[in-house]
């Protein structure tokens, strides 16, 4: 079968991002972008499961600008046969995203599509849950363990550990389904040189937006950003006594 | 005028407090009405304490065996169908809430509002971005039903002593897909009190340095009464188990007292506890970035600080 992996590039979690200060957006000329963590972490299981034989091939989509590509290559460079990149300037929302992928998915018949449980710059955590709604199919979101048993083609099941609030919940799921993947899943692989060198001769299918048909309606509207409010600058106490004095002073303790 | 339809999150026929958190929420709304879903097998006693929430119309149940365990495919489906005529659905901010809310708003076709920090408006609300290092003001198309997850840490339990709203089961005429099957759910017994609701929590980080030095956390926050949490470096450690993790991609808490031992403070971190009353840091790296949020910052040796605080509260 075939494996689909939302892919997502968004500023680096290592970015303390600046909200400029007339309210319009937050400051993202010149700052580092970077794979969502968690799309790495849906790309890394696509790949394992292929390494596996449960999966022939692993295909990374995208939706963005034309200079999505040189993403989309590190997919590629991370071991993914080939991606689509639906090219689009304009910001995307989950819901559209998710149409997105559903036109997608109807034209490849993949197996599985696994991606991020959120992507860490709108912080959503939808676009999973949703495209499995469209699609009519099982979710499995904030996976921590995933096992894959195929029956032929597309028809199998998946038992997926959900890392949920109460603990760990284990779920089945007939194929094809949606995954989101959580942090504890795997721990991405490091990409070589001399596959940043073989990704360059693989594929990727472009594809207007517009060609697809999606309604881009986007249904939420950002009026304002603000910076969070910051906390007033705090003491530093010499030793427990004195913690403790302080905690007890404002009822704490 | 507003009408609110809010999911009532539940475990083991008992209901969350997270349920009264999103009922917070929506009367800030200033609806006519909010109504309370109640999905599940046994519902009776769930509904009960569901009535008694100030603020709530009415507690709709919906008594199906194929209820019994909150898998989304199953639930979305009939929350979807209860919508109808609501100008909100509000669900927590929970792991419960994120996998349900949005396949419920795909299906209606709307767009959803996740972790609702204050209401502005009947379509206006502010939510956190970038780990919370920006908060944007949304506001949803007015046409439609507004779908949204309320961030539980941005608001308070509704109090539940004076209310008793009625109770009415309903019969919702929809099919359920069986492609979803519930297994298990293995939980981490504790008698600590409960992360997400603790009025004190003790963090535990890297710096506690092995599964069994741990026990010197829990030793201590059962001392004050706390729950125990963790950062994400001692649960990928394997101090702890996962549903302590504390942070972005965990759990987001506001306790009134956060002590924060060994943790050196990442920005994934901080987003999990920034609206926390009082936070304390104890660590032996006075250049850690968690003294730039703490309200109390304490410079040393946690395994001699400790105890020396322990003893000292006696």
């Amino acid at each position: 079968m075939k494996i689909l992996v939302g892919y997502k590039r968004v500023v680096d979690y290592n970015v303390r991002i600046q909200v400029k200060s007339d309210g319009s957006g937050v400051v993202t000329d010149g700052v580092k972008l970077s794979a969502n963590p968690f799309d790495d972490i849906a790309l890394e299981e696509a790949l394992r499961l292929r390494e596996k034989g449960v999966a022939e091939e692993v295909i990374v989509v995208g939706i963005g600008p034309a200079d999505l590509t040189a993403h989309l290559r590190n997919g590629l460079a991370m071991g993914a046969n080939r991606a689509i990149h639906v090219v689009t300037t304009d910001a995307v929302q989950p819901l559209t995203a998710a149409r997105v992928f559903l036109k997608l998915i109807e034209k490849e018949q993949p197996g599985l599509f696994i991606v991020g449980k959120q992507a860490i710059d709108d912080d959503a955590n939808q676009t999973g849950q949703m495209l499995a709604a469209l699609w009519d199919r099982p979710q499995a979101t904030f996976a921590g363990k995933i096992d894959v048993s195929i029956e032929s083609g597309t028809t199998g099941k998946v038992t997926v550990t959900r890392e949920v609030d109460a603990g760990l919940e284990v779920i089945e799921a007939e194929l094809p389904a949606v995954i989101t993947t959580d942090l504890r899943l795997n721990e991405p692989r490091f990409i070589k040189l001399p596959d940043i060198m073989k990704a360059k001769s693989k594929p990727i299918d472009s594809i207007e937006f517009a060609s697809l048909g999606v309604e881009a309606h986007d249904h939420l509207k950002t009026t304002h950003y603000a910076a969070p409010a910051k906390r007033s600058k705090g003491v530093m106490v010499k030793d427990a006594a004195e913690l403790v004095a302080a905690l007890k002073q404002k009822g704490l303790l | 005028m507003s009408k609110i339809l809010v999911i009532a999150e539940h475990l083991d026929g008992k209901l969350n407090l997270s349920t009264a958190r999103a009922v917070s929420a929506a009367v800030a709304v200033k609806p006519e009405a909010i109504d309370v879903l109640v999905l599940g097998d046994n519902v009776d006693a769930i509904a009960t304490d569901a009535a008694k929430i100030e603020g709530v119309s009415r507690v709709l149940t919906v008594a199906r065996a194929e209820n019994a365990h909150p898998l989304a495919a199953v639930l979305a489906p009939q929350i979807a169908k209860a919508a109808d005529g609501y100008s909100h659905v509000f669900a927590p901010s929970t792991t419960f809430g994120k996998d349900v809310a949005p396949r419920v708003a795909a299906l209606l076709g709307v767009a959803q509002v996740s972790d609702v920090m204050s209401v502005e408006s009947s379509h206006s609300f502010k939510r956190p971005i970038y780990a919370g290092n920006a908060i944007i003001t949304v506001e949803a198309n007015a046409d439609h039903a507004v779908v949204a997850t309320i961030r539980t840490a941005s608001w308070p339990a509704a109090s539940s002593s004076s209310n008793s709203a009625p109770i009415e089961a309903m019969t919702l005429d929809v099919t359920l897909p069986t492609h979803t099957r519930f297994v298990e759910l293995k939980q981490g017994s504790s008698d600590r009190p409960d992360l997400q609701s603790a009025g004190k929590v003790v963090s535990g980080g890297r710096g506690v340095g092995s599964k069994e030095n741990f026990e010197i956390i829990y030793k201590f926050a059962d001392k004050i009464g706390a729950a125990v949490g963790a950062s994400r470096a001692a649960v990928d450690a394997g101090y702890v188990p996962n549903e302590m993790q504390v942070g972005q991609t965990g759990k987001i808490i506001a306790p009134e007292l956060y002590i924060a031992i060994g943790i050196s403070g990442a920005i994934q971190h901080l987003t999990g506890i920034k609206d926390a009353g009082t936070i304390v840091a104890i660590n032996k790296d006075g250049e850690a970035p968690i003294f730039e949020i703490a309200d109390l910052g304490l410079v040393g040796d946690l395994f001699k600080l400790i105890p020396e605080l322990e003893q000292i509260v006696n």
